[in-house]
C-alpha cells in the first residue's frame, strides 16, 4: 500500500519558480507555504512581494498577492492589515529592498509593532540586477559594486537587522535563521510557522531573517554556497531568537 | 439636505471624505494642508476609521496602495513638496488600476519653496505625476463647497475607472472659511472584485500589480489604460461657464485665481468690456472641447494662474493656436489682485 510522505504544499501553485539552481529562495517558499497549509490560513492570507529575484513570488503563492515598490513592502502591508485586521499579511523581502531603499519602512513598521509577518532574505548580494553589493555585503566580499572588496572605509559595514529591530520595544519576535542543511531547515520552517501564529494570535510584529545563498552571484556551485553560509556568513550574522517578548527573550527595556 | 456650516477647506476635504466612504487616512506633515490631518485624527479613531501619521509621504502613499488593493477608499494629503514624494507610489496605482485619492494643496516651488499658495504643481498634476505613460483624475475646486463636492466626486470617479484621483487645491483654499452643505453620507457601491480580501478558498488568487516582463503584454495594458483615458476626456469633463455669451475675450482660470478673475471681469464689464470666463473644474480631463468652441466666438484668451503659465499652454492646444493666449500671472505664494487681472483684460482688449 502506498502512502505520501511528501508533497507541495496547497500554498503555493503548480507555477515553475524562476529561481537559480541551488538558490534557497525555492526552500523559503516551501516552508511559508507549509507554515500557511498547517496553521490552514490560505483563504485569509494576504502575501506582499517585493522588487528583486522574488518579485514574481505573486505568482507562487496561492494567496492573495500584491506586488509593491521597491522597499515599500512594510507600509504596503501596514495599509492592508488596518484595511483588514482578520486577514494574514506578509511581505517577502530581499535585502536590497529591506535593509536598504527600504530601511525606514522596516524601521518605522516594526517600531509600530504591525500584527504582521515578514519573511527577509539575507543573501548579502542584490540577485536580480546582477550581484551588486547590499547593505549585508560582509567586509571583504566582492561583488560587482564592489570589485576590490566591499571596504569599510568608503562602503560601510554590514547592517545586522535583527540586531538593529531588537533595540525598539515593539516588535514581538525577532529570529534568524538559515536554510544550508537538514536541521536549519527544520528550525527555520519551526520560527517561520510560529512568526504566522504570533499574527494569527495578535501578538504583533514578527520578522525572521533567512540567511540564504546565491551561487550565481556569489560565483560558486551551490553546495559550496551552503558551506560559505557557515564560513563567512554565520559569523557576521548569528543565528538565534533576538526577541521572543511573550518568553521574556531579547526585550528593549528591562522589567521593573 | 443638510444644513450649511462654516468650515475651512481643507476640513472640508477630511468631512466629505469620511461622507464619502473614506475611513482610511494616512499623511505626514507638511504646511499647507495641516488641518486635513488634523481633522482626521480626532475623527477616524471615533467612527473606526484609521488615521496613522505615517514615517515619510512615501511610506503614506503605499499605505494607501495597501488599503486600495483591499478595495477600501483609502487617501493622503500634502503639498507640493511632499506630493513630488509621492510619485513614485501614484505611478504604481496608475500601473496597478488602483483608485484612491491625493490631496494636493499646493505652495511655491521649486525646491522647499515657500509655504503660501501657489499652482506651480499644474504640470506635475495633469502629465500624470510619476514615471511612466499615465493620467490621474485632476479636479480643481474653487470654493469651500468645491471642496466637499469634488472628493466626493474625485473618489467616486477613481472607483468607476480604476485610478488615482487629485484634488490640486492651493494655500489659499485650504485656509479659506465659507458656508458649506456637506454631502450625503454614502454606500460604496463600485465593483471591486478585483481586489485582494482573502480568497477565502472560493476562488483563484487576485494579483495586484504593476510588473508585466512581456513588452507585448505592457503595450496591451498600457494601450488599455489609454482607451479608458479617451472615454474619461469625452464623458468626465467639468467647467463653469461665466459671462460667455457675448465675450470677446475669454479669461481661463481656476481654483482662488478664478475667485479674483471673477471680480475683474465684473468690473471689466462695468467700464464695457466684453469678457467672460471658462473656468476649468477638472484640469485633467482638460476641458478642451469647450475652448474650442469658444475660439470661434472671441477674439483672445487670457490665462490667469499662479504659475510661469504652464496651463497657457493646454489652451493653445486645445484651441490649436487659432487666437492668442496671453498670460496673467503671479508666482512665488504672490495672489494678483483683482486690479492686476483687469489691467491684463484691458490689455488683451486694445
Amino acid at each position: 500500500m502506498s502512502q505520501v510522505v511528501f508533497d507541495k504544499p496547497k500554498a503555493l501553485t503548480d507555477a515553475v519558480l524562476h529561481y537559480c539552481p541551488g538558490c534557497t529562495h525555492g526552500i523559503v517558499h516551501r516552508l511559508v507555504a507549509e507554515a500557511i497549509d498547517e496553521l490552514g490560513i490560505e483563504g485569509r492570507t494576504i502575501g506582499i512581494a517585493p522588487v528583486g529575484c522574488s518579485v514574481m513570488a505573486y505568482d507562487y503563492f496561492a494567496c492573495d498577492m500584491i506586488e509593491a515598490s521597491h522597499g515599500r513592502a512594510p507600509a504596503v502591508a501596514t495599509g492592508v492589515k488596518r484595511s483588514m485586521p482578520e486577514n494574514i499579511v506578509f511581505t517577502y523581502q530581499g535585502d536590497g529592498d529591506l535593509a536598504s531603499i527600504g530601511l525606514c519602512e522596516t524601521v518605522s513598521t516594526a517600531a509600530r509593532g504591525e500584527n504582521i509577518t515578514i519573511i527577509f532574505i539575507n543573501n548579502a548580494i542584490y540577485g536580480m540586477t546582477g550581484g551588486q553589493m547590499a547593505p549585508t555585503s560582509l567586509i571583504g566580499q566582492v561583488t560587482q559594486t564592489s570589485p576590490y572588496g566591499r571596504n569599510p572605509e568608503t562602503q560601510g559595514y554590514p547592517i545586522n537587522i535583527c540586531e538593529l529591530l531588537a533595540t525598539l520595544e515593539a516588535p514581538a519576535y525577532l529570529e534568524r535563521v538559515t536554510v544550508n542543511n537538514v536541521k536549519n531547515v527544520r528550525n527555520a520552517k519551526k520560527a517561520i510557522k510560529k512568526a504566522f501564529q504570533n499574527q494569527v494570535e495578535g501578538k504583533g510584529f514578527s520578522l525572521i531573517e533567512v540567511v540564504s545563498s546565491c551561487p550565481t552571484n556569489w560565483g560558486m556551485t551551490p553546495q559550496k554556497a551552503l558551506e560559505w553560509i557557515d564560513e563567512h556568513m554565520l559569523p557576521q550574522y548569528p543565528l538565534g531568537v533576538y526577541r521572543d517578548k511573550e518568553n521574556g527573550v531579547g526585550l528593549a527595556k528591562k522589567e521593573a | 439636505m443638510s444644513e450649511k456650516v462654516l468650515m475651512k477647506g481643507n476640513e472640508a476635504i477630511a468631512e466629505a471624505a469620511i461622507l464619502a466612504g473614506c475611513r482610511h487616512y494616512f499623511g505626514y506633515p507638511i504646511t499647507p494642508q495641516t488641518e486635513v490631518a488634523a481633522y482626521m485624527s480626532k475623527k477616524m479613531p471615533k467612527i473606526g476609521g484609521t488615521f496613522l501619521q505615517a514615517e515619510s509621504e512615501i511610506a503614506a502613499i503605499n499605505m494607501v496602495y495597501g488599503v486600495a488593493s483591499t478595495g477600501k477608499r483609502a487617501m493622503t494629503s500634502s503639498s507640493s513638496p511632499g506630493i513630488a514624494l509621492k510619485c513614485e507610489g501614484i505611478s504604481y496605482m496608475a500601473g496597478a488600476d488602483l483608485p484612491g485619492l491625493i490631496v494636493n494643496v499646493q505652495r511655491g516651488g521649486p525646491g522647499l519653496g515657500g509655504i503660501q499658495p501657489s499652482q506651480s504643481d499644474y504640470f506635475l498634476a495633469t502629465r500624470g505625476p510619476g514615471h511612466g505613460d499615465f493620467h490621474v483624475l485632476v479636479l480643481a475646486p474653487s470654493s469651500v463647497q468645491e471642496m466637499a463636492d469634488l472628493t466626493v466626486k474625485a473618489f467616486d470617479l477613481a472607483d468607476k475607472y480604476r485610478m488615482p484621483a487629485m484634488l490640486l487645491a492651493d494655500g489659499t483654499m485650504g485656509q479659506m472659511m465659507e458656508p458649506v452643505e456637506l454631502p450625503e453620507p454614502k454606500e460604496v457601491t463600485a465593483d471591486k472584485s478585483w481586489a485582494v480580501t482573502g480568497t477565502k478558498m472560493e476562488r483563484k488568487h487576485n494579483i495586484v500589480n504593476s510588473l508585466y516582463l512581456k513588452p507585448t503584454e505592457l503595450e496591451e495594458k498600457n494601450i488599455e489604460r489609454f482607451e479608458r483615458y479617451k472615454e474619461i476626456e469625452e464623458k468626465e469633463c467639468l467647467w463653469e461657464e461665466f459671462m460667455m455669451e457675448d465675450a470677446e475675450i475669454c479669461v481661463v482660470s481656476y481654483g482662488i485665481t478664478a475667485r479674483v478673475s471673477r471680480n475683474a471681469i465684473i468690473e471689466a464689464r462695468k467700464q464695457g468690456i466684453k469678457v467672460g470666463m471658462i473656468r476649468p473644474i477638472t484640469l485633467w480631463p482638460f476641458p478642451k472641447k469647450a475652448l474650442l468652441l469658444a475660439a470661434d466666438k472671441v477674439k483672445s484668451f487670457l490665462s490667469v494662474e499662479l504659475n510661469m503659465g504652464q496651463m497657457q499652454e493646454d489652451i493653445e492646444l486645445a484651441i490649436q493656436c487659432k487666437r492668442p493666449v496671453g498670460l496673467c500671472k503671479r508666482v512665488g505664494g504672490m495672489i494678483p489682485s483683482p486690479e492686476e487681472v483687469l489691467n491684463s483684460i484691458k490689455e488683451a482688449n486694445k
